[in-house]
């Protein structure tokens, strides 16, 4: 047992929790929109912890550029998910209201309509 | 057992716990956002699992699994989210 394995075991330790506390925080929040900010803890800081430990384990370049691209790919494509899911959320009424501090695609929304050559 | 064996089936509870809430929410979700959003949490947990699975045994066998999935993840949840409507809800 070294101080390297203690590391290694930390980060796997943070990856579970971060993945089961988003397990949990998408079976208690009460609209898609808290949700989605619970889903996303697992999809990038717990992936980028345990990849780390992956790197710290086999420290080879090969691993190394393979992880970057990895993780390059995932910070890519998950806020597109994120924004598409909430945008979609938003349109078909799915967002509680009430529990929103500040609406700021409403008041786009308003404004657009307000405007005498909006188109419906 | 070593000290990173149990602090891999510690880890392997938590992940199945989030993988089981998930499930429950797929099964549950009011909406089909709902469902799109918990499958992707529990395509997230499987990559997390399968790393740590890589980082406990030492091999990088599953690292290309890795890589096609961060980049085709992004397929089915935006398709359902592009196509859903006002009227289903």
């Amino acid at each position: 047992m070294t101080a390297a394995e203690l590391g290694i075991g930390a980060l796997i330790l943070l990856s579970g929790f971060l993945s089961m506390a988003a397990g949990i925080g998408i079976l208690r929040f009460p609209d898609v929109l808290t949700r989605l900010h619970a889903a996303t803890k697992p999809q990038v800081l717990g992936l980028a912890v345990v990849l780390l430990a992956i790197v710290l384990r086999v420290p080879t370049w090969g691993v190394l550029s393979t992880i970057v691209l990895i993780m390059t790919f995932q910070l890519l494509t998950q806020p597109m998910t994120a924004h598409m899911l909430g945008r979609a959320a938003y349109r078909s009424g799915d967002v509680r209201h009430d529990l929103l501090i500040a609406d700021d695609l409403g008041r786009d929304i308003e404004e657009h309509d307000r405007r005498p050559d909006a188109t419906p | 057992m070593t000290l990173l064996g149990f602090i891999g089936l510690a880890a392997g509870v938590m992940f199945g716990i989030g993988a089981i809430a998930a499930v429950a929410r797929i099964i549950r979700g009011p909406s089909i956002l709902d469902r799109a959003l918990a499958t992707d949490v529990l395509l997230a947990i499987a990559m997390c699992a399968l790393a740590t699975e890589m980082a406990i045994n030492r091999h990088t066998d599953t690292l290309v699994v890795l890589l096609a999935l961060a980049i085709f993840a992004i397929v089915g949840s935006i398709a359902i989210a592009r196509f859903i409507g006002k009227q289903e809800s």
